[in-house]
């Protein structure tokens, strides 16, 4: 299942560190930061839960990204 | 506009800027102006440091935030050490960098939102009529079937038949020609066209998201997540550079003052530990890391409002590197459509000529049948046909207004003994015999299209060594083509198998990358194996999106040209960023290193050069003129 979401992020290099930082997290099968148009498109694992992983998710971002937001 | 984040920083940019220049007339001193500055540090800088603590609580630790962090306090320290009161350097390092982080911001998303609005076509709403009111309700919601209505001025939502009424559509927001198209009902339409002159009823057949427009945003919005090879190298560059820059400024701060304690010189620790902090200003990769993917993104941008739909960085930077252009034949470098190219040895009038084959074939739906009529461009009137006799392979017999017409081959004429005359041109001959009599032949051929000979020479001149054309017609037809446009290399007589075949025997002969352009219908393999396939005319053809790396929207292959300048031009910016942005940071380096670099000439190395590269990457937008 692959879903997108609108994020807030104001730098390039952090955009790239919020992608990486998303893989990472469980349930999320590939992760996609765009950070031209602002979105983040996030392709979760079989049987995942977005609604359970997109916190987690923006957990780990605002960890490389203190000032990030995603719209979930 | 500025949105609430950059209001805020830019007021206090000013505050700082106020309070530093009255702080200067202020007869403040000791303990108290070390607070004052501190004040005024914390105003600008609070969130740099807030990040860089969060940034080493959360193992992110070498970022710009930390290396500013470092770098500003270090500067108190220094001068708190060296008891000079002079502040005004830490403040100044952070407020430049500030100034520089929010015109890049600014910069950045002004030409974002200025790209963004280039290729926005996306339809807000459709109309729909309820009981004789019309409603706006989201396209998304629209089903397939549903009756819309688009008044002049409107975008077509979603793609669909018309119904009912008649009108002029503008579609250069999809193909970047302004060549008004006309429809009435029964005209398949798609979404993005602009409604000009009539209201149209459209009876809808896909759903939004699967309409044109829904697939070319999806498209170009996806692109830059192609990343292309010099943004990797770009982000790997950052990964490394950093830390090494770290290691490099604390060597710096360390080991030359080591070095002359064992040399029993004076150890100058204060004037080493500020030549490593310069080092650290000057080093942010900033520059690079947003300069780069902005001008993929403008490039692309930019491409997509010329109707040439650029998939990916990675295709925009291989594009650029195309040295032979193969071409289908059909379709791609011709119009694809038989056309009357010539009436020879008529003993009537040549417009009397066409409209008895007209009619006689007017039975057959053959592709040669239908431009025989285009070619007479007025209503048949079947009545005043009778007795059709088709004989396979050789052609058509009828009575026409009481007189026997034969049309067809040369067998034809050969069976009812008439003696034909053969026909020096290429393409397909229609011999006709009227009440048995030889009366003439009509040529039909496929008609190349009048920007071809044009996009060959553009080729040629902007440095492609080769260019092919591959065909599944005869030698002579091919040949004759490939003449008349200066292609360089013809393969004719080729199934579409062979086709794929044959470009991969050209890969293996080429220097530089392949490009291969057809129009999508049957060689979506072929579009698959060349380096770059481009697609052309693929307005509302999904095999032919899916299959390419370059999608034209409409035929004209001088769009191939123009394509491959747009990526050259791009790629040449961004390597103009690179070099000037390496460049400068490793002679300021050096110098910093040297001790020959203040503080203000790394704040022109780090927000000068930032802002240089996002304005030049900026320029890859204009295209237009290319």
């Amino acid at each position: 299942m692959k879903k997108n979401y609108k994020i807030e992020v104001d730098c390039a290099n952090c955009a790239n560190l919020m992608q990486e930082a998303t893989r990472k997290i469980e349930g999320v099968e590939n992760a996609v930061v765009n950070f031209m148009t602002q979105k983040m498109s996030v392709e979760f694992s079989e049987g995942a839960d977005p609604a359970k992983v997109m916190p987690a998710v923006l957990k780990a971002c605002r960890k490389v990204e203190p000032d990030c937001e995603i719209e979930f | 506009m500025l949105t609430g984040k950059q209001k805020k920083m830019l007021y206090r940019i000013i505050g700082t800027t106020v309070l530093v220049i009255w702080l200067q007339f202020l007869p403040v001193d000791g303990i108290l102006k070390l607070a004052c500055f501190l004040g005024i540090y914390l105003l600008i800088g609070y969130d740099i440091l807030r990040k860089a603590c969060l940034g080493v609580i959360n193992g992110q630790v070498f970022d710009e935030n930390f290396l500013m962090a470092i770098a500003t306090l270090g500067a108190f320290a220094l001068a708190i050490y060296e008891k000079s009161g002079d502040y005004n350097e830490a403040i100044a390092v952070m407020l430049f960098y500030q100034i520089g982080e929010f015109f890049q911001k600014y910069a950045v998303g002004r030409s974002r939102k200025s790209i963004s609005e280039l290729m926005d076509i996306r339809p807000d709403y459709a109309n729909i009529e309820t009981d004789g009111v019309l409603e706006q309700v989201d396209p998304d919601d629209v089903a397939p079937g549903t009756v819309i209505i688009v008044q002049p001025g409107e975008k077509i939502p979603i793609d669909g038949i018309v119904t009912e009424g008649a009108s002029t559509l503008n579609n250069s927001a999809l193909t970047g020609e302004s060549l008004p198209r006309d429809v009435h009902s029964g005209d398949e339409v798609i979404s993005g066209c602009i409604n000009m002159t009539g209201v149209l009823r459209i009876r809808t057949t896909r759903e939004f998201g699967e309409s044109t427009v829904s697939k070319i945003l999806e498209l170009v919005e996806n692109s830059t997540s192609n990343k292309s090879r010099s943004e990797d190298f770009i982000s790997k560059f950052a990964r490394i550079y950093t830390p090494a820059v770290c290691i490099a400024a604390l060597a710096l701060a360390i080991l030359p003052p080591l070095f002359n304690i064992i040399v029993n010189a004076d150890a100058n620790w204060s004037g080493w530990f500020y030549r490593a902090l310069t080092f650290l200003v000057i080093s942010c990769p900033c520059a690079l890391v947003i300069s780069i993917p902005l001008s993929f993104f403008a490039g692309i941008g930019g491409a997509s409002r010329e109707g040439i739909l650029i998939k990916g960085s990675n295709y925009l930077e291989t594009l650029s590197k195309v040295r032979t252009v193969v071409f289908d034949k059909t379709g791609t470098l011709t119009k694809g459509v038989f056309e009357v190219v010539g009436i020879h040895h008529s003993t009537y009038d040549d417009g009397y000529l066409t409209e008895m084959a007209a009619l006689a074939e007017s039975a057959s739906s053959h592709p040669i049948s239908r431009s025989l009529q285009q070619a007479y461009g007025k209503p048949l009137d079947r009545s005043r046909v009778c007795d059709i006799e088709e004989i396979s392979g050789h052609g058509v017999m009828a009575t026409v207004d009481g007189r026997r017409v034969a049309a067809g081959n040369a067998k034809l004429m050969e069976r009812l003994n008439v003696s034909a005359i053969p026909c020096h041109e290429t393409g397909t001959v229609i011999h006709l015999a009227i009440d048995g009599e030889y009366a003439g032949h009509i040529v039909i051929s496929d008609v190349i299209k009048p920007t071809s000979v044009e996009a060959i020479s553009q080729l040629h001149r902007s440095g492609i060594d080769r260019t092919v054309m591959l065909t599944g017609d005869s030698g002579k037809v091919a040949g004759q083509v490939a003449a008349e446009l200066g292609i360089d290399q013809v393969f004719s007589e080729l199934l579409p198998t062979d086709k794929v075949s044959k470009v991969e025997e050209l890969l293996c002969g080429t220097n530089g990358k392949l490009a291969f352009a057809g129009d999508g219908i049957n060689d979506a393999p072929v579009l698959k194996r060349a380096d770059i396939g481009i697609a052309m005319g693929a307005m509302g053809s999904d095999a032919a999106i899916e299959a390419a790396d370059v999608v034209l929207m409409d035929d004209d292959p001088l769009k191939i040209a123009k394509a491959i300048r747009i990526s050259r031009k791009c790629l040449g910016i961004v390597y103009q960023n690179i070099i000037f942005a390496l460049a400068v940071k490793a002679t300021c380096l050096l110098l910093g290193a040297l001790g020959m670099a203040d503080m203000w000439l790394a704040i022109f190395a780090d927000v000068g050069v930032m802002v240089l590269a996002v304005l030049n990457a900026i320029r890859c937008m204009y295209v237009k003129r290319l």
